[in-house]
C-alpha cells in the first residue's frame, strides 16, 4: 500500500494525514504502558545477557591466568632445577678434579716442606770459636822484655796470623756452601707458591659457583612459592624468548628454502618433472620430504645428545640406546648431505644442459659451446651448501624447543589480553543497553508530546484541587483562606470573591 | 587390534588420495609446413617457430612436424615426432636431436605442386588424439589456400576439432589476394567457421616477431 493509496481515505491529503496522525498518536498513547514495559524488558534482557557474558569471560580470564601461571611457574621450575642441576655437576667436576690431584698435591707439598727444612737446618751459620790464644798472649807479656818472650809472642803472632786466615776460608766456605743452601729451597718455595695459588684458583671457582647456586636457588624458592615478581620475570622471558626463537626459525626456514632450491630442479630427474599430487608438482614435494625428514633427524640428533627435551621417550633412553641412537641419526644426516651435494651438483648440470639445449633452439651455437672456466667454483659452492646446510638445519631444534615452549605462555597472555577486552566491551554493552532502554522510552514519549502535555496538565490540576481539599480540611471553613490558584498562575482571589467561595462552601 | 587397522586403512586411503593425478598437465603440439608451390621458401621461418614451440615445451609433452603437400594425410608426411621424456635431462637431448631433424629437413625441403590442408589436420587430430594430451595445438605454417589434387576426396570430411587450438602461422597474401583482398577474408573465414563449427578454436598470428600468445 503506497502513501498517496493510504492517503486518499479523504478527498484532502493533509486531512488524511492529520487524521492518521491523530489515530496514530492516540494508539501509541493507549500502548504506552504496554511499549514502555516491552522495552524495559528487551534492554534488560540484554544488559543482563551482557553482563552475564561479561562475567562469564572474566571467569574464563582468570582460568586462563591461573592456568597459564602454573604452567609458567612449573616451565620456570623445570629450567631452573636444569640449571641448578648443572651448576651442581660443574661444582662436582671442579671439586672431583682438584679432590682427585690432592694426595699428590699433598705429597708434593710435604716433600717440598721437608726439603726446605732439612735445607734450612743446614744452612744454620756456626758461630766461629773464640779465640784461644788471648790468655797464653797475656801471660807470655807478664814474662817481661826478654828475647824469649819476644820470640814466643812473634810465633804466636805467626800462627795465629795463620790460624785467621785458616778461618777465614772455613767460612767463607761455609757462606757459600749456606748460600747455595738457600738458592736450593727456591724451586721448593715456588712449587709451593703455584700449588696454593691453584688451590686458591679452585676453591674461589667453588666459591663463585656456590653464590651463584645460591641465587638460583633463590629463585627456584620465589617460584616454589609462586611469588608474582617470579611470574613476572618469567612472563617476560618468556616472550623475549618467543620473539627471538620465532627470529631464529625465520631465519632456518629461509636457509630450508636455499636448501629446496638447490634440491628441487635435480628431483625432477629422480621422480619426473611434470607428475603432480594435487596442484604441487611431485619433484617439489619430494625434496620438501627430504628436507624434512633432514630436520627430524636433527631433532633426534638433538634429542639423543640431551640437548633439547621436546621428546621425553628419547631422553629416557638408555645411555647404551642414546648413543646407538646418536651414531644412526648423524649416519643418516651424513648420508643426506652427501646426497643433497651430489643433487646440488646434478642441479649445476642440468642448469648447464638447458642453457646449452636454449642456445641450440635459439640458433646460438656459439654460447652453446662456450664453457665458463669459473663454473667450478659456483658449483663447489653449491655442493659445500648442499652438505652443509642438513646440518645447520639440525640445530634448528634449540629454537624450536625454545619457540614451542614460550608459545603457549605468549598465547596465555594474548588469549587472556583478548578475554580480558571482550569482557570489557561485554560490560560497556551491558551499560549501554540499560542506558538505551532509558533513551528508548524518552524516544516514544517524544511523539506522544501532545498528549502528555495534556496529562501532566490535567494530573498538576486534579493534584491542585486534591491539595486544596486537604488544605480545607486541615484548616477548616472558619476563615477565608487566601491561595493562589496552580492553574492560573498570577491570578489572585481577591476578598469579595473568598467571601464568596466562603459562602458557596458552607 | 582393530583401531590400529582401521588407522592404517584410513592412512593408507589418504595415501591413495594423495597420489599423483591423473589429470594430463601435458602439450600435444602437431605443426603443418606449407612445402606447396612459392610458399616452399618461407620454410625458413618454419624452423624459428618449430624452435621456439620446442623451447617452451616440457618433458612428457609431444611435438610433431608434418610436411602439406599434394597428399597430407599419411605418416608419410610426419618429418619428425617425439615425446619427450619425464626426465629433463633426457628431454633436452631429445630436443636437441629433434631440432637437427628438422634443420635437415629444412636444408632438403622441395615444393610440392598441391597443397592438402584438409588431410594435414586429419592427420594432426589422429595423431593428437592418439597421445591423449591435456592440450593440443595445431599449428598450420600456410597461405590457407588448398588446392588440390584431382583425384583427392577432401569435401564433408567430420573434422573433430573439439578441445583443439587451431593456430594459422604466417598467413601470407597470394598475387590474386592483392587484386581482390575479400579472397583472403572469405579464405581466413571459411577456415574459421570450419574449425570452430566442429567445436575448436581458431587463430591467426602472422607477427612471427610476436610469437608470446602462442603455447
Amino acid at each position: 500500500m503506497s502513501m498517496t493509496s493510504l492517503l486518499a481515505f479523504t478527498p484532502w491529503p493533509p486531512l488524511s494525514a492529520l487524521i492518521l496522525l491523530i489515530l496514530g498518536v492516540t494508539a501509541l498513547y493507549l500502548a504506552r504502558g504496554t511499549a514502555h514495559q516491552a522495552i524495559h524488558a528487551l534492554f534488560t534482557m540484554l544488559n543482563r545477557g551482557f553482563r552475564l557474558a561479561s562475567h562469564a569471560v572474566s571467569r574464563g580470564q582468570a582460568r586462563i591466568a591461573a592456568r597459564n601461571r602454573e604452567v609458567l611457574l612449573a616451565a620456570g621450575r623445570e629450567a631452573k632445577e636444569r640449571i641448578i642441576e648443572r651448576e651442581f655437576v660443574r661444582v662436582g667436576d671442579t671439586v672431583r678434579k682438584d679432590l682427585a690431584g690432592y694426595p699428590d698435591m699433598h705429597r708434593r707439598l710435604s716433600e717440598s716442606i721437608v726439603r726446605i727444612e732439612e735445607d734450612q737446618q743446614k744452612a744454620v751459620e756456626v758461630p766461629p770459636e773464640a779465640p784461644g790464644w788471648a790468655k797464653a798472649v797475656e801471660t807470655v807479656a807478664k814474662l817481661g822484655n826478654g828475647k824469649d818472650g819476644t820470640n814466643i809472642l812473634q810465633d804466636i803472632h805467626k800462627s795465629m796470623v795463620k790460624a785467621h786466615g785458616e778461618a777465614m776460608d772455613d767460612y767463607r766456605k761455609a757462606s757459600s756452601e749456606r748460600h747455595a743452601l738457600l738458592r736450593r729451597m727456591m724451586p721448593d718455595w715456588r712449587a709451593i707458591q703455584e700449588t696454593l695459588g691453584r688451590v686458591n684458583t679452585s676453591v674461589e671457582s667453588v666459591l663463585a659457583r656456590s653464590m651463584t647456586i645460591d641465587r638460583h636457588m633463590e629463585e627456584y624458592d620465589a617460584m616454589v612459592r609462586g611469588e608474582d615478581h617470579a611470574v613476572a620475570v618469567l612472563s617476560s622471558s618468556s616472550v623475549v624468548y618467543f620473539f627471538i626463537s620465532a627470529f631464529v626459525l625465520a631465519v632456518a626456514t629461509a636457509g630450508a628454502a636455499i636448501n629446496f632450491t638447490l634440491i628441487a630442479r635435480p628431483m625432477a630427474e629422480m621422480v619426473g618433472g611434470t607428475s603432480f599430487v594435487g596442484d604441487f608438482r611431485t619433484a617439489d614435494i619430494a625434496a620438501l620430504v627430504i628436507i624434512m625428514v633432514e630436520i627430524s633427524m636433527g631433532l633426534f640428533l638433538m634429542e639423543s645428545l640431551r640437548i633439547t627435551r621436546l621428546f621425553p621417550v628419547i631422553s629416557a633412553l638408555s645411555d647404551k640406546m642414546r648413543v646407538r641412537m646418536i651414531v644412526i641419526t648423524f649416519t643418516i644426516l651424513l648420508m643426506m648431505a652427501s646426497i643433497e651435494a651430489g643433487l646440488a651438483y646434478m642441479r649445476e648440470v642440468l642448469l648447464q644442459d638447458e642453457l646449452a639445449t636454449s642456445s641450440v633452439l635459439r640458433g646460438d651455437s656459439a654460447a652453446a659451446a662456450a664453457v665458463n672456466p669459473h663454473l667450478w667454483i659456483t658449483t663447489a659452492a653449491q655442493m659445500g651448501m648442499g652438505f652443509i646446510l642438513p646440518f645447520a638445519l639440525t640445530f634448528v631444534a634449540i629454537p624450536l624447543e625454545t619457540f614451542v615452549h614460550s608459545l603457549r605462555t605468549v598465547m596465555g597472555v594474548v588469549a587472556i589480553g583478548v578475554m580480558r577486552a571482550v569482557a570489557l566491551l561485554f560490560r560497556v554493552l551491558a551499560s549501554g543497553s540499560r542506558h538505551l532502554g532509558t533513551l528508548m522510552q524518552q524516544v516514544y514519549d517524544m511523539l506522544l508530546f501532545v498528549p502528555l502535555w495534556i496529562e501532566t496538565r490535567m494530573a498538576a490540576a486534579a493534584a491542585a484541587e486534591a491539595a486544596e481539599d486537604a488544605a480545607d480540611a486541615a484548616y477548616g471553613v472558619a476563615e477565608p483562606v487566601f491561595r493562589p490558584d496552580p492553574h492560573f498562575a498570577g491570578k489572585r482571589h481577591g476578598p469579595d470573591e473568598a467571601e464568596a467561595l466562603q459562602e458557596a462552601r458552607s | 587390534m582393530k583401531q590400529p587397522l582401521v588407522m592404517l586403512c584410513c592412512a593408507m586411503v589418504g595415501l591413495c588420495a594423495c597420489a599423483p593425478s591423473a589429470t594430463h598437465h601435458n602439450t600435444g603440439v602437431y605443426l603443418l609446413v606449407d612445402t606447396s608451390g612459392t610458399y616452399n621458401r618461407q620454410v625458413g621461418k618454419a624452423e624459428q617457430i618449430i624452435l621456439f614451440a620446442l623451447s617452451r615445451l616440457q618433458p612428457t609433452d609431444s611435438i610433431a612436424v608434418a610436411r602439406i603437400d599434394t597428399g597430407s594425410f599419411s605418416e608419410k608426411n610426419i618429418i619428425a615426432k617425439a615425446t619427450f621424456d619425464d626426465r629433463p635431462s633426457t628431454a633436452n637431448q631429445q630436443k636437441r636431436a629433434f631440432a637437427s631433424r628438422v634443420e635437415r629437413f629444412i636444408d632438403e625441403s622441395t615444393p610440392a605442386p598441391y597443397t592438402d590442408i584438409t588431410g594435414g589436420l586429419l592427420q594432426a587430430i589422429e595423431f593428437l588424439k592418439e597421445k591423449d594430451t591435456g592440450r593440443k595445438e595445431i599449428l598450420i605454417f600456410s597461405d590457407m589456400k588448398e588446392d588440390l589434387a584431382k583425384g583427392y576426396v577432401r569435401d564433408n570430411l567430420p573434422l573433430d576439432f573439439k578441445g583443439f587450438d587451431v593456430v594459422a602461422l604466417n598467413v601470407t597474401k597470394l598475387r590474386s589476394d592483392n587484386f581482390d583482398p575479400r579472397q583472403y577474408m572469405e579464405r581466413l573465414d571459411s577456415w574459421r567457421a570450419r574449425v570452430e563449427h566442429a567445436g575448436g578454436h581458431w587463430r591467426v598470428i602472422n607477427d612471427l616477431d610476436r610469437l608470446d600468445g602462442l603455447l
